[in-house]
């Protein structure tokens, strides 16, 4: 059944913009994504809107519904009440370009910050052999779709522009957790410049990247917080350090 | 202006559009804490009614001072303590306060609570945060967070301290064995919840099998890991519960040391 939905779509660039109110048919089973787009064919002829799949697994359609960090595809009409309006800006914590389309390269920029796996020398890539168990882990990181809704929420870029230099975020947190728990990785210095680099000790585990994420990756408790454990061995821990120089432990390196 | 109202940023004047009760959560975090905080301090700072004989309050769990109720000391410790320094009498509490506190204090889940709930860094998700400056826990005191281990450890010491309590809680008020009341069952509840709540916590996780790279080379402590991890989930519900587990076996204590009730005894 078709209803009527009042919108509050967000235009504009960097010079200005505001809040735009619309009327919009949606019909049964559809999403938010969908509604934008009637609106672009139907009133917006220019709204510009990003997106590919419209399955929640290209992370294009990120975007901030009633204020929370969503993927457009993935947020049901049905979950909004009948009277209520539904607002949509664009991603708050990075710059304008137009309407729903923010300028994400800042992660990009981030993700080339993150030294790459370093494979065993020697060991021709057919060879490598690993169990089950040793990439686990790891194997949950790899869901991560690239959305950043992440990084958008994050307080500590989202609230402090200055921040961005000096921190990866939790994006880039499950990437270099990723790598320091691969069974084959070889380089050996991602703690210390997990948190001497990349700003691991930036965060205060406060869950909202957790939150956020559409692919339910436990960011915080599985990636940033043991980062953190394996940071205090190797840096703040004296018996771990003591253990490193006797040369029984891996050390700081 | 920095933040979301930076000049780069899409022109919104909202801190935060979202339309849920976003501050309902902080706002019931902020009134528990702060009622154990203020109950604690005063229970701290009351220096009486800890003990009625077997049960001693986990306030005042390992009574290290000389003023130390008779019964109450525990034979590995003794009493190493004053019960006044610089003519200001002290509470034997106050001289183990600082472990169970600085436990909480150091705790991944706690912090999160009390930056949402206290410090406001962030409210609630996508809600500005009222400070303009912003450095986490890279510099002091924050970055003594990394303590957390070294509480951990305590903390185990400290568990097994009223777990001997309360083994101690299946006498009577005349030492002998084999008896059972209310506040054994408290005991046992309260005890309980904190062994959960240390095993569940996130450095246990890490130090049991988390730091570990090939988990296929160590096959019991994978086991226990993935054990670990389960109850890791569950980490913010125990340290609520265990929370409120001290809080009642302390109230009652004070209500059997008091007066107010007598411990009922089922056998
Ligand atoms: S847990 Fe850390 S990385 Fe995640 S949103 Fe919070 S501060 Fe950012
Ligand atoms: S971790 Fe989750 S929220 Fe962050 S970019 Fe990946 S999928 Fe998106
Ligand atoms: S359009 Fe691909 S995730 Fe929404
Ligand atoms: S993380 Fe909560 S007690 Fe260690």
């Amino acid at each position: 059944m078709a209803r009527k939905l009042n919108l509050r779509i967000w235009r504009g660039d960097s010079t200005d913009g505001g809040l735009q109110n619309v009327q919009v048919e949606a019909n049964e089973g559809e999403v938010v994504l969908d509604v934008i787009h009637r609106v672009q064919a139907t009133q917006m002829g220019d709204l510009a809107v990003r997106w590919n799949c419209k399955a929640g697994k290209c992370g294009s359609c990120s975007m901030e519904i009633n204020g929370k960090p969503r993927l457009a595809c993935m947020i049901q009409v049905a979950s909004f009440g009948d009277n209520e309006t539904i607002t949509v800006t664009p991603l708050r914590a990075f710059p304008i370009i137009k309407d729903l389309v923010t300028d994400v390269s800042f992660n990009y920029k981030k993700a080339m910050e993150i030294p790459a796996y370093a494979h065993p020398d020697g060991l021709a890539p057919g060879d490598a052999r690993m169990e089950q168990v040793d990439v686990e882990r790891s194997q949950e990181f790899r869901k991560c779709i690239e959305c950043f809704l992440c990084q958008d929420v994050c307080h500590v870029v989202r609230d402090h522009e200055e921040n961005k230099k000096s921190f990866a975020g939790p994006r880039f947190f499950i990437r270099i957790a990723e790598l320091d728990m691969h069974p084959l990785d070889m380089l050996k210095n991602r703690k210390k410049t997990a948190q001497e680099e990349h700003g691991l000790g930036m965060c205060n585990i406060t869950k909202c990247c957790t939150e956020v994420c559409p692919e339910h990756i436990r960011i915080t408790d599985n990636a940033i917080i043991p980062m953190k454990e394996r940071v205090v061995d190797i840096k703040y821990d004296p018996l771990r350090w003591l253990g490193s120089k006797i040369g029984k432990r891996e050390g700081i390196v | 202006m920095s933040g979301v109202f930076s000049p780069t940023r899409a022109e919104i004047k909202e801190r935060t559009l979202r339309t849920d009760k976003w501050w309902l959560q902080p706002a019931i975090t902020f009134g528990v804490l702060l009622s154990f905080v203020i109950y604690a301090t005063f229970r701290t700072f009351e220096n009486k009614n800890y003990f009625a004989e077997p049960l001693i309050s986990p306030f005042y769990s390992p009574c290290l001072s000389a003023s130390c109720e008779p019964g109450t000391v525990l034979a590995i410790f003794g009493q190493p303590f004053n019960n006044q320094y610089f003519g200001i009498g002290i509470s034997p509490a106050l001289f183990i306060l600082i472990f169970p506190l600085g436990f909480r204090m150091t705790c991944y889940y706690y912090r999160k609570s009390y930056y949402r709930a206290f410090w406001m860094s962030p409210p609630a998700c996508a809600v500005a945060e009222p400070h303009t400056k912003y450095t986490g826990e890279t510099r002091a005191p924050l970055i003594l967070q990394n303590s957390h281990r070294w509480f951990f450890y305590i903390g185990l010491v400290f568990n097994v301290i009223l777990t001997w309590d309360t083994i101690l809680a299946f006498r009577n008020a005349e030492k002998e064995w084999g008896h059972m009341s209310v506040g054994t069952l408290v005991f046992i509840f309260s005890t309980t919840m904190l062994w959960l709540y240390s095993l569940s916590c996130h450095t246990c996780r890490h130090t049991l099998g988390g730091r570990l790279k090939h988990f296929s080379k160590h096959p019991i402590r994978y086991k226990v890991w993935t054990v670990v991890s389960a109850l890791n989930h569950k980490h913010p519900t125990f340290a609520w519960i265990s929370l409120f587990g001290v809080a009642g076996a302390d109230i009652y204590v004070r209500a059997v040391a008091s007066g107010a009730i007598t411990n009922f005894y089922f056998f």
